[in-house]
């Protein structure tokens, strides 16, 4: 479950621990977790680089597909030079870099002569509206996960436990625009609880807003809980079996202390890595439920952008998303490293 | 002194595979019987697709868009009038097919340089796993949509290689680590010593002892691919018309549903199914190879 | 065998503590449930030690834990009564045996650095039996834990509880444990294999600590090994068991003068065996100053040089992090050495692997701990041994298979094994295949990495009398890495001992393994344990006399 590096977790924390107690100039914690922040900004710099050459790969020529097979060499060029497709890659990457860091993702290919579109402008509402929706999904999803594949955990094999099993394996294996029709159609169409549709825009008030956001948010929740809770349920299946789980228990500490006192200070890790996978996996189901519901989110500006080939909205989306999930996954990191003891007493 | 006196564990008689296989399958649960008998149809639909469709892939066999079900047409037509059941059972043939293509260039690239990677190390190793860090920090549907982007029309050989690298690097992640563990067994390390080449160490040590999760993660693997594909199509971005794909299908009927027509739920079920009944089957395999561990 | 008491009055220190009656323990793999004890009477007095002796699938464990009216998860209680101080522990209700548990019963588990919560202080962690069973306030168990642990000889007994686990060594944590099991002064503390992951001379001082607080505090306990010397220095009176039988049972220095039973015996079979050595002047193989570190690391081996003769074992001894394997990985060529070269019959060997041809890879061949990784789990004896064969002398066909079928025969085993796969014969099976795979090559020089250390003691006999039959017929060289002196004594010629890195000690067996010895082979031979119940008493008498 290390989504940044390929050695497994445990091992290479304690090779860590080991190494940076004998060093003893900077407290490892400190350390580890700036190695971490530097691993997260290689693969910011990596994705970056394979982002753009992706791009750079694009065969054909870009100005003629945007302006028409019928376009004068002379259109052309005037319009490679606006949007300065004239200069050497490393040179635009360099540029666009550059920009990106201050916040300017460049001008949509949108834009025609006399009307510059600003990337930036396009994405910003998009995706607060994005952010808006994921992070009410969150906050359904992720107490009731975490607390059912607890209780999945502790009663395992009970028939609560093989009922949640069969459940959560029938969901996660199901697409999510499936769930989501299912839903509108129930709750919607035949009951006209909610709006089949999420428009919103900026002026939308809170309330509302929630209100038109239910049926995306609950198609979300249903496909998040499902996966989140068979981690949860297995990382703590895990934990239950350590030797020290089983010195409390012949030590005759009651069944609560034993989950509280042992089991509970040794689970942030495993919790965390599965809160942040899951909510990186969010990103993808967006775009999906976007697209039914019509919710101005930025999974729907991306898919758009790619049909009419704007490419400068598709990388800066890409980015984003990218983005969202190292971040997501350096945090989930950096709550495990702060709660291991190991690192917390060095030697 | 011989050794049978003293270890006198006299080692039982061989069962052939297919005994073993038959056994298992005796005690394999509901669910997992389930999915095996839907899997079963699914394939039979696909392969015979043209004897079982009562029309034409895409055939236009009526004036009226969007008919209702009736005997002549089962599920009614799409936008065009063609038929919506001998669509659907095109449409296995398509969408399975096209899935399980680009399941095998996933596993046979990303499969090949994991074990490579692990086996290897050092320079090789740091430079594949840190650009599948990097591939595999962009959610694949995301990757995906944006490589999709750079042709002018998608075709399936596109989709295919494109789904099948960006899946790869998962099956790379993996690979690599089940393959490390078996790599610093010491049979390995024997084999190292005797002086083997590495193309013999890989296909003779090290492939048949990681086949267990490689097998479990195919059948996983499968259903993400499924599923990404079906979205693509669904977003308008992946199989294109007039092909019959169950995504594009459901995002052909969409607006049905506003009328409480079930239609569109029809090939969006018909995606459900399979990957449910898949991952039954999986759980069942997974259950199996872990609960012999715990045997010990 | 209840009438056993009755032989033994000078042991009978108080009335029944603990008895079992025809106790039946099943465990359950692949849905199938197979018996793991079956059917064992135990009686166990207050102040008394039990050992509990026995080999691997004994079911010696199960039996312990039993006795707090604990099974492992996937195991279950089938039959017969276990009765704790008047109380039916199988009949008594799940809170009742937690109350008993930690407070009456205490155990102490064969892994301290696993049993540990990694989160929690030591002291936290040794007093939380008390304060939660409500025996005493943190205030009074804090020094009462302060108190034991300094009994136990832990260094700084006051401020060491303020650490994790992992800040403390292995041999430490094993103190805190036993403090921790008797803090509440258990009347029975169950010590599952305690120091069966120590180096020994670490093993020494637990042993030592362990039962100087069970006497001071005359606990009864019951002490579970696979290493009857151990057991000898702790229990009374001691139960041998085998497959979840009992085997044997009897006083502790009955049992060691006059054992009944063939297969008790064999726990020691490996003492039996002595190689007379004979010098030889020519040498296979010399390692000569040889320096070498993984990466920039720490030095792994320092100025190491050992030679090894013709024809002859030398035997490399150390504890874990001597580097004796590294040394191996050296002569292999998995580890090219930083300084230092390696000169194999007259001339030097290429230090990497990649750089030796096909011909020096066959003369020197290895022979691993566990025969379970060595193989191929999916190769077939066939092509276990054929394949060194096939590519070292180019056999196939019916060639192959005869030349199969001969060392299949020359390890004592038969053509009935040659279609087998490693899943389908026992460990000791699979070390003789390791061996003929190695034989395969005719080598001149086998290294074997503590190749009997993860075998039973009978096993281990046997294989160790096939590799001095293999020398005595083929003239091989056999350079021995092993930590177990038994093991030393019966097939070195020569021996070297490794401390940290270096070479303490090297020269003939006999002259090794006699005074005047260097300080360090001295600390080590003297931490074997031996087969004589006043063997710890008195080295520590002389330990003593020799620090006034």
């Amino acid at each position: 479950m290390d989504l940044l590096s390929g050695v497994p977790r445990g091992q290479k924390i304690e090779q860590g621990g080991v190494a940076f107690g004998r060093r003893g100039h900077m407290h490892p914690i400190l350390r580890t977790v700036l190695q971490r922040l530097g691993l997260g900004l290689l693969t910011l710099f990596i994705v970056s680089l394979v982002i753009f050459s992706l791009i750079e790969m694009l065969p054909g020529n870009f100005a003629k597909r945007i302006l028409g097979q019928a376009a004068t060499p002379e259109t052309v060029a005037a319009f490679e030079k606006e949007i300065g497709l004239d200069k050497p890659a490393h040179i635009r990457y360099v540029t666009w870099v550059g920009n990106v860091v201050q916040g300017d993702f460049g001008a949509s290919f949108a834009s025609r002569v006399g009307y510059k579109r600003q990337v930036s402008d396009l994405i910003t509402p998009r995706l607060k509206n994005t952010l808006f929706l994921a992070s009410l999904t969150a906050l359904i999803a992720v107490p009731l996960a975490i607390g059912l594949g607890i209780l999945a955990a502790l009663y395992r094999n009970s028939p609560f436990d093989r009922i949640v099993n069969s459940v959560t394996l029938t969901t996660i294996s199901m697409p999510e625009f499936f769930m989501a029709y299912i839903l509108m159609l129930f709750l919607a169409v035949k009951l006209q609880m909610f709006p089949s549709l999420a428009s919103v825009d900026a002026d939308t008030p809170l309330w509302e807003r929630i209100y038109r956001c239910a049926l995306p948010a609950l198609t979300l929740t249903l496909v998040i809980v499902a996966h989140m809770m068979r981690m949860t349920r297995a990382a703590i299946i895990n934990l239950l079996a350590s030797p020290y789980i089983e010195m409390a228990r012949l030590k005759g500490i009651s069944k609560s202390r034993v989950i509280l006192h042992h089991a509970l200070p040794n689970a942030w890790a495993p919790i965390v890595n599965v809160i942040a996978f899951n909510l990186a996996y969010l990103v993808v189901g967006v775009v999906i439920v976007e697209a039914v519901f019509t919710y101005p989110g930025i999974g729907q500006l991306m898919v758009d952008a790619v049909r009419t080939k704007d490419m400068p909205v598709v990388q800066a989306c890409a980015l984003i998303f990218a983005a969202t999930y190292i971040l997501l996954n350096l945090i989930a990191d950096i709550i495990s490293i702060s709660t291991n003891p190991r690192l917390l007493h060095p030697r | 002194m011989t050794a049978a006196s003293t270890e006198a564990k006299i080692p039982r008689a061989r069962r052939s595979k297919s005994e073993m296989i038959l056994r298992e399958l005796r005690k394999a649960p509901l669910t997992a019987w389930f999915g095996m008998i839907v899997v079963a149809a699914y394939v039979f639909v696909a392969l015979f697709a043209p004897w079982i469709a009562p029309y034409g892939e895409s055939e236009v066999v009526s004036d009226e868009p969007f008919a209702l079900w009736s005997s002549e047409f089962l599920f009614g037509t799409d936008q065009l009038g063609r038929d919506l059941f001998s669509r659907m059972i095109y449409a296995a043939r398509n969408s399975m097919g096209i899935a399980f293509a680009a399941t095998a260039v996933a596993f046979l690239t990303g499969g090949l340089i994991g074990i490579v990677s692990a086996l290897l190390r050092g320079w090789f190793d740091q430079l594949a796993s840190r650009l599948v860090d990097a591939v595999m920090a962009i959610p694949s549907l995301i990757f995906a949509l944006m490589v999709l982007a750079i042709f002018e029309q998608p075709t399936i050989l596109n989709i295919i290689l494109v789904i099948g690298l960006v899946d790869a690097t998962r099956v790379f992640r993996l690979t690599r680590a089940v393959a490390m563990n078996v790599v610093a067994l010491d049979f390995v390390e024997a084999a190292r010593l005797r002086g083997e080449k590495t193309p013999w160490i890989v296909l003779r040590e090290i492939v048949p002892n990681i086949m267990p999760p490689l097998v479990t993660e195919f059948g996983l693997r499968y259903c993400f691919v499924f599923l990404t594909i079906s979205s693509l199509s669904f977003l308008g971005l992946g199989m294109q018309p007039p092909t019959a794909d169950w995504g594009l299908m459901v995002k052909e009927t969409a607006t049905l549903i506003t009328y409480g027509d079930i239609t569109p739920l029809l090939p969006a079920g018909a995606i459900a199914l399979l990957t449910v009944a898949i991952n039954f089957i999986v759980d069942w395999f997974l259950h199996k190879t872990s609960g012999l561990r715990d045997g010990q | 065998m209840a009438n056993d008491n009755m032989k033994q009055p000078q042991r009978e220190k108080g009335s029944v503590l603990l008895e079992m009656r025809g106790l039946k323990i099943e465990g359950e793999s692949d849905d199938v449930w197979h018996p793991i004890i079956k059917g064992i009477d135990l009686t166990l007095r207050r102040g008394e030690v039990l050992g509990l002796i026995g080999e691997s699938g004994a079911g010696k464990s199960t039996l312990g834990i039993a006795a707090m009216g604990f099974v492992r998860p996937g195991c279950r209680f089938t039959g017969g009564s276990i009765v704790f101080d008047g109380m039916d522990l199988i009949a008594a209700s799940d809170e009742a045996k937690r109350k008993l548990r930690g407070s009456r019963i205490a155990y102490v588990a064969q892994s301290a650095a696993a049993a540990f919560n990694p989160a929690h202080r030591l002291i936290d962690q040794t007093i939380e039996t008390e304060t939660q069973h409500g025996i005493r306030d943190e205030k009074t168990a804090v020094a009462d834990a302060q108190d034991l642990y300094g009994r136990l000889r832990l260094p700084n007994p006051t401020t060491i509880g303020a650490r994790y686990p992992h800040q403390v060594s292995g041999g430490q944590l094993q103190r805190v444990m036993t403090a921790m099991a008797m803090t509440c002064r258990p009347d029975l503390i169950i010590f599952d294999e305690p120091t069966t992951a120590l180096d020994v001379t670490t093993q020494v001082e637990v042993l030592a600590s362990i039962r100087s607080i069970v006497e001071q505090f005359n606990t009864a306990a019951i002490y579970i090994t696979h290493d009857l010397a151990v057991v000898a220095q702790m229990a009374h009176r001691i139960m041998v068991l085998r497959y979840g039988n009992l085997v044997e049972e009897a006083p502790t220095r009955e049992m060691l003068s006059a054992p009944k039973q063939e297969y008790t015996k064999s726990l020691w079979a490996v003492r039996g065996l002595a190689k007379p050595e004979s010098p030889n002047e020519d040498a296979i193989l010399s390692i000569e100053h040889v320096d070498a570190a993984y990466g920039n690391a720490v030095k792994i081996l320092d100025d190491v040089s050992v030679r090894i003769p013709r024809g002859r074992t030398v035997a490399v001894v150390g504890e874990s992090g001597s580097g004796k394997s590294t040394l191996a990985r050296v002569v292999t060529g998995l580890l090219p050495p930083s300084r230092g070269q390696v000169v194999f019959n007259g001339a030097a060997l290429p230090p990497a692997l990649k750089n030796r041809d096909k011909e020096l890879l066959r003369r020197i061949q290895m022979i691993y701990q566990s025969p379970d990784t060595a193989l191929n789990p999916r190769h077939r004896i066939y092509d276990v041994i054929g394949r060194p064969l096939q590519f070292y002398h180019g056999l196939s066909g019916a060639k192959l298979e005869k030349r199969i079928i001969e060392l299949l025969e020359m390890i004592e085993l038969n053509e009935s094994y040659i279609d087998r796969l490693p899943s389908e014969i026992s460990g000791g099976q699979k070390q003789r295949v390791c061996i003929a795979r190695a034989l395969a090559a005719e080598p001149e020089l086998i290294i074997c990495d503590e190749v009997t250390s993860a075998l039973d003691q009978i096993v281990q006999e046997e294989i160790l009398k096939l590799l001095l039959r293999l020398q005595a017929e083929f003239d091989i060289s056999y350079m021995f890495i092993t930590h177990d002196i038994a093991t030393v004594r019966a097939i070195a010629d020569e021996i070297v001992v490794m401390n940290q890195g270096k070479v303490v000690q090297q020269g003939p067996k006999t002259e090794v393994l006699s005074p005047p010895y260097p300080a360090y082979t001295e600390l080590l031979l003297s931490s074997v344990p031996e087969m004589d119940p006043d063997w710890l008493t008195n080295l520590l008498a002389k330990r003593k006399v020799a620090n006034q």
